[in-house]
């Protein structure tokens, strides 16, 4: 029994089926924003820096061209977390315009908080991503796999 | 006032004429010059000016250039140790308001030399500190300023900005969510903390003190700080995204407000609030620990409605967000359109655009009266808050936009299926706004069917469409101000 991990834009609606995926790439390629694809098996809210599928498909100007790339990183990495992002370079923006989840592990065992109890009624708190208990590589597996 | 209405002296004087002992117009003076072109670093203020009966409107507007920059009741003959040309603010038109033949929009140019640099308060002292109780006015009205790059160079502007956030926050895309903790009276600190960790654990981003709410008898704020804290840190933990709650340091004295905001970081917020009441220096300072201290600062406008509201007498709250975003805040409230507090929806684009954009040109019709060139300042994040909700996703997004955050207080702690469904209930319909934005929909028009549609997949969204209603009102048709009309205002 674990969690949903809420991050990304539709996090709160049901997976986007692969046509939702294109569209919403499409969205991105008609803005003129650069696709890139990342992935990790350590989603702690502050882990900045999940591993890039290539870099960011600057010359890519086709949607499909783009979900191709989506469909290869699931293939390889099925039971990791991977997101779709959406670069806008645009002169004082220079930053995401729009980044979703389009693979999540079969089962996501979340996190635990943990409390260490300071003086004067002051807690410190970690968030403690119980995925990266296990060497890399090792994370996700599930019964049987 | 000199020159009550006398001759409307049209040019400046020279001489004995000049200097001569006594009581001359302002627009003799020097203060009134039609053929005066601003230079790119003066500071431009149109002034919305109601002359008493009588009194000539250009010798009104030159009377508020001079009140404002060097000029006294009568000549002093010191002026002529300076060089007073430059020192002199300039009314250099007078612009007559359609329909309204009481009403003048003076324009005023200001050398920057006459303002400290990095310093609201002191422009606030020079532009409206004194010409607002003027006699031979009967209202004033500060409608928008320009504020040249070469002085608003010397203002660090907000601490992060909406792109730090955004990159801190890890959230891209969509508006921001939050919502008031209510009642926002009364409330011990533990259960106060409650409403934090259901708000957030259901979907929103923020939950947030409301403005009142300091240290009061029946929950001291450090109290309030840990419960929320915790309850901050429990919602992380249950849906593995950032959140946050704008733990208000508003208080009597700098100190104490450095002492808040201190134990606020220290326990691990990633946000700190302040009131506009606490003053433009308190502001910036405050501006300035949240920059050293990498907290978001967020910026409740309390009290800004007693300058701001009355069209012919006040201070635009265009305005007021200039110099917010010159001082430095990361998030200020701005207005809803479609929510309680409701303002004009081409009025509060200009707010937004204001608080937003690099480079925001004039435009009547949105209340703007000059070209500003923000020169690569960081924007403020607006908060729209005050009776808004999720039937109304659609409208939300159309006005405002995706750079906001959208705080709905009543709208996710009144769910009748409780706080998280609530919450849940604003994300939904958040995010399947703006999916269906991207797909290419017309979601201003299709957003009830859109609603109704994802509601079948989500009970709270359905409950609350059902208790709320769907909205129909058809704002397109609520009346914006013509260019030239003078605007409705009530951000």
């Amino acid at each position: 029994m674990g969690i949903r991990i809420r991050q990304g834009t539709f996090s709160h609606l049901p997976e986007l089926t692969d046509d939702e995926i294109k569209a919403q790439i499409q969205y991105g390629l008609d803005n003129g924003w650069s696709i890139s694809i990342e992935f990790t098996d350590d989603p702690h809210p502050r882990n900045a820096y999940w591993d890039m599928w290539g870099l960011p498909m600057f010359d890519v100007t086709d949607a499909s061209g783009c979900f191709a790339e989506v469909a290869a990183a699931r293939k390889a990495y099925p039971n990791h977390y991977i997101k779709v992002n959406a670069y806008n370079r645009t002169y004082t923006k220079q930053t995401t315009a729009l980044s979703f989840i389009v693979n999540r592990p079969a089962d996501e065992p979340g996190f635990r908080l943990d409390r260490t109890e300071l003086n004067d009624r002051r807690i410190a708190y970690t968030m403690h991503s119980y995925a990266a208990d296990k060497p890399h590589g090792d994370r996700y597996e599930t019964n049987g796999s | 006032m000199a020159g009550n209405g006398s001759g409307s002296a049209k040019g400046t004087v020279t001489g004995e004429k000049r200097w001569g002992a006594g009581v001359i117009p302002y627009a003799t003076m020097g203060y009134y010059e039609p053929d005066y072109v601003p230079a790119d670093s003066d500071v431009l203020a149109a002034f919305r000016i109601t002359p008493q009966k009588g009194v000539d409107p250009i010798e009104a507007g030159a009377a508020v250039a001079g009140e404002s920059s060097t000029a006294t009741w009568t000549v002093v003959w010191t002026d002529r140790l300076t060089a007073y040309e430059k020192y002199q603010a300039k009314c250099y038109k007078v612009e007559d308001v359609p329909g309204n033949p009481e009403q003048k929009i003076a324009y005023i140019a200001y050398n920057m030399d006459l303002f400290e640099e990095g310093s609201i308060p002191n422009m606030t002292s020079s532009i409206i500190g004194n010409v607002f109780g003027f006699k031979a006015l009967k209202a004033l009205r500060l409608e928008d300023l320009r504020v040249p790059t070469h002085y608003l160079k010397t203002f660090p502007g907000p601490p992060h900005g909406i792109i730090m956030e955004r990159e801190y926050l890890n959230k891209y895309g969509r508006p921001l969510l939050g919502a008031t903790v209510k009642p926002k009276l009364g409330l011990s600190a533990r259960n106060y903390g409650r409403v934090v960790y259901e708000a957030l654990r259901g979907g929103l981003d923020f939950t947030k003190d409301d403005e009142n709410i300091n240290s009061q008898p029946f929950m001291r704020w450090r109290d309030r700080y840990l419960f929320s804290q915790e309850g901050v840190k429990r919602a992380e933990e249950q849906t593995g995204e950032v959140k946050g709650h704008y733990m208000n340091v508003t208080a009597a004295t700098m100190e104490e407000m450095y002492k808040r905001a201190e134990f606020a970081k220290e326990i691990g917020s990633i946000i700190i609030m302040i009131d506009l009441t606490i003053g433009y220096t308190a502001m910036t300072s405050m501006s300035n620990w949240a920059r050293d201290n990498g907290c978001i600062l967020h910026l409740h406008r309390a009290g800004y409605a007693t300058w701001a509201r009355q069209k012919t007498h006040g201070v635009n709250f265009r305005v007021t967000a200039k110099w917010a975003r010159m001082s430095g805040v990361d998030h200020i409230h701005s207005g809803t359109v479609v929510g309680k507090l409701e303002g004009d929806p081409a009025i509060i684009k200009g707010y937004y655009d204001t608080l937003r954009d690099d480079f925001v040109p004039e435009n009547r019709a949105n209340g703007i009266y000059f070209d500003q060139n923000w020169a690569s300042m960081p924007g403020v994040m607006p908060v729209a808050s005050g009776g808004i909700h999720a039937g109304q996703s659609h409208q939300l997004l159309h006005y405002l936009g995706e750079d906001v955050v959208l705080q709905f207080g009543g709208g996710t702690i009144g769910h009748p299926m409780g706080i998280a469904a609530g919450a849940e209930c604003n994300r939904v319909a958040t995010e399947a706004m703006i999916k269906a934005r991207n797909e290419g929909k017309d979601f201003m028009k299709e957003g009830p069917e859109i609603l109704k549609k994802v509601a079948k997949s989500y009970p709270s969204l359905q409950t609350a469409l059902d208790v709320w209603g769907e909205i129909s009102f058809n704002y397109e048709s609520t009346d914006t101000p013509d260019v030239v009309a003078t605007p409705t205002s009530a951000g």
